[in-house]
């Protein structure tokens, strides 16, 4: 999947100044300029302060309870047990959160759940 | 029918002729043109539509994908169901063939066609819960019927997806 600039994930410079004390020897001479240095500084949009974004899964009467276990094994690794409780989860409460963290892997197993034919989408946290 | 895993394969053998039949119609019953339901079933968006940017690169970027995916498991299988089209007896049973390294794409397939069809004919829960349901009656019926064929289907590629791993391993 191609990328596009999202501001959710922009990166901002920001320029922050200090005082550089004026040698004593240009002063006098007046024949050197020091000039203050800009030092750039990335920090994270406010807006990105990172809550986490959460892949889940939701419930569909068609899928059969074992595929959507095998197809969690398969996408996020995890061992038979674990995606039985997901699954069931799903199964039982309508949706179940299968994994957290960075908008992009999340946005990457999304894709490989949808390549498998389940309900998946992606929301941020809180 | 039976199900048996044969030198790299698993074989359906003794295919009734409607069975057979059902089984020719995956490729044109996954196929969810001209129904909306069905389109926005197998092609749903990857979030909440306020997550408007995430909704427009998906359809831009991604959906073209899944559709190439999907489409590439349907000719696999339409392939595999060329064993289906001899020239022996209409009426006789029928073997089919489907090469381990075919196994995703029947599931794929069949999973597309059962959720094509679902949504094609609006099912309720409780109807698809029921697995009893004779096939001779209506169109619905048939479809219904279908519906838990190929998920039968499935479920036994499943299991025997699952028993080949350890012996693969070997």
């Amino acid at each position: 999947m191609s990328r596009m600039p999202r501001q959710g994930s922009r990166w901002v410079a920001q320029s922050e100044q200090f005082e550089v004390p004026t040698s004593p020897l240009s002063e006098k001479s007046g024949a050197t300029t020091i000039e203050q240095p800009t030092i750039e500084k990335e920090t994270r949009s406010e807006e990105n302060l990172d809550l986490p974004w959460l892949v889940i899964v939701h419930n569909d009467p068609v899928n059969l309870m074992s595929y959507v276990t095998m197809v969690f094994q398969r996408v996020f690794g995890y061992p038979r047990e674990k995606a039985e409780r997901h699954m069931l989860e799903v199964h039982h409460k309508g949706r179940s959160v299968l994994w957290s963290g960075m908008r992009e892997r999340g946005e990457l197993y999304v894709q490989q759940l949808h390549g498998y034919l389940l309900l998946a989408t992606l929301e941020k946290a809180g | 029918m039976e199900i048996c895993r044969r030198k790299g394969a698993i074989e359906l053998s003794e295919l009734d002729p409607f069975l057979a039949e059902l089984l020719r119609q995956i490729p044109a019953s996954a196929d969810p043109k001209g129904t909306a339901a069905a389109e926005q079933r197998l092609f749903s968006p990857p979030a909440h539509e306020t997550e408007t940017d995430l909704c427009k690169e998906w359809k831009l970027y991604v959906e073209p994908e899944l559709r190439r995916l999907f489409q590439t498991a349907t000719e696999t299988v339409a392939a595999d169901l060329e064993q289906l089209n001899g020239s022996e007896k209409t009426l006789a049973n029928r073997v089919l063939r489907i090469p381990w390294k075919h196994a995703d794409a029947w599931l794929s397939s069949l999973n597309q066609a059962r959720l094509v069809i679902a949504a094609k004919y609006n099912f309720s829960d409780a109807e698809l819960g029921d697995h009893f349901r004779s096939p001779i009656g209506s169109r619905r019926d048939l479809s219904l019927f279908q519906v838990n064929f190929y998920g039968f289907l499935q479920e036994c590629i499943l299991r025997e997806v699952d028993d080949w791993k350890p012996r693969r391993a070997d």
